[in-house]
């Protein structure tokens, strides 16, 4: 066990030695490595956080056929350091009749609800935070924190258009966490758990749940894009229908916590799904050199952060009430429908044989989005013809 | 760690922690310079009408009930996805019956118009 | 002092001081805010006691799901969010003495199961493998499966008993 086969453990253990060595207990040692390896984390996803803003901007001006930023270092790498320096220099305007309390704490609710998602993402087969055997769970439940936070800056601001704002995106986020939570009972139906890790193990060697379930993989996505309250969904945060929603009111760095907490949101999400549905860490030689997982981890988020902007910056912009009736007439629905057939068809060809087992999820559902699709067109279509019905002929 | 939660709680803490130190570095290094018309609240840039308080549409509730009634039932869900390995076919069945009970739920509601965001 | 116990008598302090607050507190929303707290308090509680499972179906259930409604319901039906009247009820004194007999009452049960002085003891086949397990009781036909089903009914009926409600209003 060298430091490339198993680096935290190697360095726990030189921790431990050191603390107890200068004579601390044994339990104190403990909480003093698991603190420095929690900081070591959380500041690692800050880093990330800082680096996500300038690839954002780049990524949107290369969609829209511009250049982005590229006068601050090389290709504009350092532009987020001046952003984040404006930001914190900025005069901090706190609306009058405001609720500072809470008016303070939502924005670091917000973003500490993203924080802490990192603590069960597996980063490689050693490298995570806890081994929790709820962890998908945990992420519902933090994404419920992070709601919560919507509803208290909108009220804390005193502002007409922010409460308005923030019910809509709280009405919009809790509609659409039940395809979301549907879409996460998939891979556990497949892993057989709930934790993060033994997800990630049980697609060793290529068997990704992506190719047992595409559609599970689509729904998730869809639904996580919603979660964030990103493009398209973003119809209660759009700066020309209600002036930037529940944002109204916040100025300065409390607005960067706010902006920096949607992009690594987005960026972690991206992670789960390359965790849930990609194989996570898994690649060529993963299993013994820890550090190359979090590398394939880390590509393999920033593909899936990358779809996520892909469809934000193609796609415009979905109304409240047709959002609302995607998700509840459409979304939940087909995620029940593919929660029925995959139960059904796990636990009929579970013990088949490997092969007939990933080409019948594969091909149910194939099949389910097939029929899905096919009654959306029958519905269009019914639609359609009685708008282009011919009317009868007007009197002269 | 005896157990992970230890470890999730003091994550929390830390993760608490995190993000008030730019809030306390800006409000250190920040002008404050109050301001009653900068302190007014946002409407468009005209003068606030009214209270703080709109006629919120009965609808926002609905959702919420409805969100409700589904989030309960997929936490029951849970422990069936868990163990449906080491069930036998007829426990599969169960979970079926259980979803489908739900969904003609879903489906009364769509058809009384309650999804409606009129 | 065991780190159980110092975590259990800190959010138990939680738990107390916000429910307190819940109920004195003139603001409706604010009051709400002090409730979430109070259930994060209880979700605390759940994990020291190994229920991971409870603790994060409180937060997702109670937090995420009724804190919420609660929220809409109060900021839909009052036009003024302060409640105006007396703070305190007139008969408070006989409601106190009922609370403490209560309290006693209670007290003097659990001073005499040897429990008491105890710290929780190890879960048979550990902590993890206990989901499986609640799947399995959920689903079997000699455990809970009617009862499984049958709160699928009672979901049903509380989804047509909303509808109902609020058709009648609109």
């Amino acid at each position: 066990m060298s430091f490339w086969t198993d680096p935290i453990k190697v360095v726990y253990d030189g921790l431990m030695l050191l603390l107890t060595g200068w004579g601390l207990s044994g339990a104190a040692a403990n909480v003093i490595s698991s603190l420095l390896g929690i900081l070591l984390l959380i500041t690692g996803a800050m880093v990330l956080d800082i680096m996500l803003v300038w690839v954002e901007r780049k990524v949107v001006a290369r969609f829209q056929g511009r250049l982005g930023p590229n006068r601050v270092g090389p290709y504009g790498l350092f532009q987020p350091f001046p952003d984040i320096i404006k930001l914190i220099i900025k005069e901090d305007i706190t609306p009058d009749g405001a609720d500072k309390v809470v008016y303070n704490m939502a924005p670091i609710i917000s973003l500490g609800s993203v924080i802490f998602l990192w603590a069960v993402v597996p980063l490689a087969s050693t490298i995570y935070g806890v081994d929790l055997n709820v962890a998908l769970l945990y992420l519902v439940a933090a994404g419920a924190l992070g709601t919560l936070s919507i509803i208290m800056a909108g009220w804390s601001s005193n502002n007409k258009y922010a409460l308005l704002g923030a019910f809509r995106q709280v009405a919009a986020m809790i509609s659409f966490e039940i395809p979301m939570v549907v879409a996460l009972l998939i891979p556990t139906i497949l892993a057989g758990s709930l934790s993060l890790k033994v997800i990630t193990e049980a697609q060793a060697g290529g068997r990704w749940f992506f190719w047992l379930s595409p559609l599970g993989a689509v729904l998730f996505l869809i639904s996580a894009i919603a979660e964030l309250g990103r493009s398209p969904f973003d119809l209660n945060e759009g700066e020309s229908e209600i002036v930037s929603g529940y944002h109204i009111e916040y100025t300065g760095m409390k607005f960067g916590l706010f902006y920096a907490g949607e992009l690594l949101h987005a960026f972690t999400f991206g992670g789960f799904l390359s965790v849930l549905f990609f194989g996570g860490w898994h690649g060529p030689w993963a299993s013994q050199y820890p550090l190359l997982g979090v590398f394939y981890f880390v590509a393999k988020a920033m593909f899936g952060y990358w779809l996520i902007m892909w469809v934000k910056y193609t796609v415009p912009r979905i109304r409240i009430d047709h959002m609302l009736a995607f998700n509840w007439k459409f979304l939940t629905p087909v995620a029940f429908a593919l929660l029925v057939v995959t139960a059904v068809v796990h636990s009929l060809l579970k013990n088949a044989g490997f092969w007939p087992y990933c080409f019948g999820l594969f091909f149910s559902n194939v099949l389910l989005g097939w029929i899905t699709l096919e009654i959306l067109r029958a519905s269009t279509r019914r639609q359609r013809l009685a708008v282009e019905a011919p009317q009868p002929a007007a009197q002269h | 760690m005896q157990s992970p939660w230890l470890y999730i709680g003091l994550f929390l803490l830390v993760g608490i922690i995190i993000p008030i130190i730019p809030i306390a570095f800006s409000a250190l290094v920040a002008p404050k310079k109050p301001n009653p018309i900068k302190q007014s609240t946002y409407e468009c840039g005209i003068e606030t009408v009214g209270d703080s308080w709109v006629q919120f549409k009965a609808q926002y509730y609905v959702f919420a009930l409805i969100f409700l009634i589904f989030d309960v039932e997929t936490v029951f869900l849970f422990p069936w996805a868990l163990a449906i390995n080491a069930l036998p076919f007829f426990a599969v069945a169960e979970g079926v019956l259980f979803i489908l009970i739900l969904i003609a739920g879903l489906s009364f509601a769509w058809r009384k118009g309650m999804i409606e965001w009129v | 002092m065991d780190a159980s116990q110092v975590i259990f008598i800190l959010s138990a302090a939680l738990i107390i001081a916000s429910a307190v607050m819940v109920v004195s507190t003139r603001n409706l929303i604010q009051a709400a805010l002090w409730l979430i707290a109070t259930l994060f308090g209880v979700a605390i509680l759940y994990a020291v006691l190994d229920a991971g499972f409870l603790a994060v179906v409180q937060v997702v259930v109670y937090i995420g799901a009724i804190a919420i409604m609660f929220i809409f319901a109060v900021m839909l039906t009052s036009k003024d969010m302060r409640d105006k009247g007396p703070q305190v009820n007139a008969s408070w004194p006989g409601a106190a003495l009922l609370g403490l007999l209560t309290f006693g009452g209670i007290f003097v049960i659990l001073s005499k199961w040897d429990g008491l002085g105890k710290l929780p003891g190890e879960i048979p086949g550990g902590a993890d493998a206990l989901l499986a397990k609640l799947g399995v009781a959920l689903t079997s036909p000699e455990l809970f499966v009617l009862p499984f089903e049958v709160a699928s009914i009672l979901l049903l009926a509380a989804l047509i008993g909303s509808v109902y409600v609020a058709m009648n209003k609109k």
